[in-house]
């Protein structure tokens, strides 16, 4: 019985940190509308801050002010931010604030490598609470309490601050209409600034505070970003009190998680999720959603099937692309073969993003199960390559059907961060539940069979279901459910008031946007000959991201040149640079600021405005003769 | 022409939010080729009865009777699969896609192929789409992208996406707001026409009072939340009532008088 206490009481000791994690996230969506995927960074750098003043500070004074300190250091490189970067992307759609925050996140993890270096870092223990508490003889570490303690008095202090004072009041009625606020003659820009550096400093408190219970790594901002995620969710976007409440759940669900089944751990969390979004889909406190705010897109040039040139075009682009193996040696037919595969993921994250107006942020999770379901069959099932072509794909449809099923409930950020959440869980499976998958060893040996072996066939193989996928796709965009989905993303009011069932539409798009990523994924194990838990990480979902908005979100081909022009780049970059995220960062960023139509929305851009001067001009002289 | 069954059958519907009840007790009917307004100070609970017909909210108690089917509580998209269109007083249309696209999505779900995944769109009901576009006096917009029309011409697309299901009853939203004075006679003059000749029922909402005594054949008054009369346009502009809302009590607004007076 002691054991289960002191498990509970170890569960409520992690929940201070998420707590502060979460309540921060929580105060900037609620004002600015931004899901700021940056916090788990300045979480981090709290962390890596607090470290190395604590080294140099020496006394009770010099560690607990070095907490402080840094949790302040970092707020003000928030500010920095905020002004810098995000006062240029408040009107920008949702997407391209999450990606935008995504690149800092990047570049702060290569940053913080370049600067502490890739080791752990264990930090010094808590003056005062170095020791343990002896309960029925269980150990309670007194820091643990401490935590305890301190989560209910952080929930009381911006409770305070937000009812008692001038700015908390300002904060509230800026999270209920922040134009309102802004006519009433209050300095939007700094109350913003404020509220970002309030986020940021709970951000890196809770990054702080870890030091003593773990050991400081680059790779804690996800981790925590995709708990902070699950805790908002469940608790509801915009309330601190609900942050608070499933902290608490979340953390004891860990804890208890863990003695329960052992390997798969987060299994429960997903499942108090699916229920809680089942029964309240904005969270436990959270209020319903507003209807999304219309962001009337970069452009309005309708979507054409392509014309006979066009089709002949591309026709003559791909027999280009097909007579590579008689110019090119083996290294390069292996690049073009992973660019072939890249274009079938993009295209199928295209498909769901442009088309359906759906951001997943987790895309890479139905690729990564492609890939896992070809592994299967082929080293456990013994089958044959084309049957495990056929059939691999189908563990992405499958895992597409189940998620898809809740994703589609909700939209906008909410989707994009439970799509995240949801291949953070496949990836933990995949890493955790090494009697299956073999964990981190991944499974090897997974050579294609005599007719695809060589790299020129396997080449072809690779261009022709590409070719194949994306014309497959392409047909369904112009299609009668294409529109229907486009319908949904243009306005879900006018769809229900034409008799379309618009969640089963989506839920549809979802599982088939699932299904052609398992094609890419499944093929790509047999490039690569094994498959490992990083084919559905999250830097993979992120890769796919980038490629449909470098060619251009709004446009029906952008993700193929998006794949072709990011993927050679990264081929490139990585064999030139051992800070190939800092760079990605960078170019993220500069992406989402200032070329944010992408590659091929440029182009068409500037196509449409040729096209449209001539029967402009046309119209002119026509009217001109009907007047005289 | 009445086969004796009316159209659209409203009894008893209340709705209340926390404590303030919004629409308490209304009943009336609708026969096919009527066409009936629904009017009211703001407030009066207007928006509130329309979004109960259309489905788009629960009332608490009460019934409503779409050509003999029950369709209280049921969805937006249920009830127009029994043949009622709706617009919007804030037109609700697919910017991104053509004047034409618009009204074949519509085409494409009365006719049960939104999971047709193959066949192009483009070929798709264009015909009809077209006559649609025609009936309202849009036939050069076709190829026009939806996002680059002016208000009025939204109004009238919305229009034609509403009759593409062959309705038997349109809701109408305000189907004049925002309109310039001649824009909203002629759309109204358009329904009215479309109305008569297909033997469409219309309910609409509405404040300009032209638009309303012009073309209704009976009105409905509601205010704070009660049906307060109906009648014929002659019968509601003579009723006490009416005039003491609209008007004000005890100063009777005369304009010759007006005329006269000093400014």
């Amino acid at each position: 019985m002691a054991f289960y206490f002191v498990q509970f009481l170890t569960g409520l000791a992690s929940a201070a940190s998420l707590f502060l994690v979460a309540s921060g996230l929580s105060i900037i969506f609620g004002v600015t509308r931004i899901v700021n995927f940056a916090h788990g960074a300045f979480y981090m750098l709290g962390a890596y801050v607090a470290f190395s003043l604590t080294e140099r500070l020496s006394g009770p004074l010099g560690f607990w002010g070095g907490i402080v300190v840094a949790a302040l250091a970092v707020a003000v490189i928030g500010v920095l931010v905020e002004i810098v970067l995000l006062r240029r992307i408040y009107h920008a759609p949702e997407l391209f604030q999450l990606l935008g925050t995504f690149g800092l996140t990047l570049m702060v993890e290569d940053l913080v490598v370049l600067i502490w270096g890739p080791d752990d870092l264990v930090g010094r223990r808590a003056p005062g609470f170095k020791g343990a508490v002896d309960f029925f003889g269980q150990n309670i570490p007194s820091y643990d309490l401490f935590l305890i303690a301190l989560g209910p008095i952080v929930l009381g202090a911006l409770w305070l601050l937000f009812q008692r004072t001038r700015w908390g009041i300002l904060v509230r009625a800026a999270t209920q209409d922040r134009d309102m606020v802004a006519a009433l003659g209050v300095n939007q820009k700094w109350l913003f600034t404020s509220v970002f550096a309030v986020g940021v400093f709970l951000a890196a408190l809770g990054g702080a505070l870890q030091i003593p219970r773990d050991a400081v790594h680059h790779a804690m901002d996800l981790r925590i970003i995709v708990e902070v995620f699950v805790v908002v969710v469940i608790g509801g976007l915009g309330s601190i009190l609900g942050a608070f409440v499933a902290a608490v759940l979340v953390s004891e669900l860990n804890a208890f998680g863990i003695l329960i089944f052992p390997t798969i751990s987060l299994i429960l969390v997903f499942l108090v999720m699916a229920v809680v979004l089942v029964v309240r889909p904005w969270g436990l406190f959270g209020r319903k959603e507003a209807p999304a705010r219309r962001t009337p897109g970069l452009t309005v040039i309708p979507w054409r099937p392509l014309s006979s040139v066009e089709r002949l075009a591309s026709l003559v682009a791909l027999a280009f692309a097909a007579m590579l193996p008689f110019v090119a040696g083996n290294y390069a037919l292996t690049v073009g073969s992973e660019i072939a595969i890249f274009v079938i993921f993009a295209a199928s994250l295209h498909f769901l993003m442009a088309v359906g107006g759906l951001a997943s942020f987790g895309h890479a999770a139905y690729f990564g199960l492609g890939a896992y379901g070809v592994a299967f069959l082929a080293k456990m099932a013994g089958l044959p390559m084309i049957a495990c072509l056929l059939l691999g794909p189908l563990l992405g449809a499958a895992g597409a059907a189940v998620f898809g099923a809740f994703a589609v409930q909700l939209s906008g950020v909410y989707f994009a961060m439970l799509t995240l959440a949801f291949a953070q869980i496949v990836w933990s499976i995949a890493f955790q539940w090494v009697a299956v998958t073999g964990g981190d060893n991944g499974i090897l040996g997974l050579w294609p069979e005599k007719w695809a072996a060589s790299p020129s066939h396997f080449y072809w193989l690779a261009l022709g279901v590409s070719a194949f996928v994306v014309s497959v796709l392409r047909l369904i965009t112009f299609s009668p459910f294409g529109y229907a989905l486009r319908g949904m993303r243009d306005s879900p009011l006018r769809s229900e008031s034409i008799g379309i069932n618009g969640k089963r539409i989506q839920w549809t798009a979802f599982i088939i946007a699932g299904t052609t990523a398992g094609i890419g994924g499944a093929l790509f194990a047999y490039l690569k000959g094994s498959v490992f838990p990083d084919n559905m990480g999250i830097s993979l979902s992120v890769d796919a991201l980038v490629m449909v908005l470098l060619g251009g979100v709004e446009t029906v081909p952008g993700a193929i040149f998006g794949a072709i022009v990011y993927k050679a780049l990264n081929i490139w970059l990585v064999s030139q640079t051992d800070w190939s995220k800092l760079v990605l960062g960078i170019f993220i960023v500069l992406i989402v600021v200032v070329f944010p139509k992408g590659i091929v929305g440029v182009v068409e851009s500037i196509m449409h405005r040729r096209r449209a001067v001539a029967p402009k001009a046309a119209a002119l002289s026509a009217k001109m003769e009907g007047a005289q | 022409m009445s086969l004796g069954v009316s159209l659209l059958s409203v009894e008893g519907l209340s709705k209340s939010y926390g404590g303030i009840q919004a629409v308490r007790n209304v009943s009336f009917m609708l026969q096919a080729g009527e066409i009936l307004a629904l009017i009211g100070p703001n407030g009066a609970g207007k928006s509130t009865c329309f979004d109960m017909l259309n489905g788009q909210n629960v009332p608490d108690s009460g019934r409503i009777t779409v050509m003999g089917q029950e369709t209280t509580g049921r969805k937006p998209r249920e009830v127009w699969r029994l043949g009622v269109g709706r617009t919007f007083q804030i037109t609700a249309t697919y910017p991104t896609m053509t004047v034409r696209e618009n009204i074949q999505v519509a085409l494409v779900s009365h006719h049960h192929r939104l999971f047709d995944f193959w066949t192009p769109m483009i070929s798709i009901e264009r015909g009809e789409a077209d006559r649609l576009l025609d009936l309202v006096g849009m036939a050069g917009y076709a190829e026009r992208p939806c996002g680059e029309l002016a208000y009025g011409d939204l109004k009238r697309l919305e229009l034609a996406i509403a009759l593409a299901n062959q309705p038997k009853l349109l809701l109408m939203d305000e189907p004049t707001a925002g309109m310039a004075p001649r824009e909203r006679v002629e759309l109204m003059r358009l329904t009215a026409k479309i109305a008569r000749e297909q033997s469409i029922g219309v309910l609409f909402t509405e404040h300009d009072m032209d638009v309303v005594f012009e073309h209704a054949d009976r009105i409905l008054v509601l205010n704070r939340g009660s049906l307060i009369a109906q009648g014929s346009p002659a019968e509601v502009r003579a009723n006490r009532e009416v005039q003491a809302i609209y008007l004000g009590e005890g100063l009777l607004y005369d304009a010759r008088h007006r005329e006269g007076a000093p400014a």
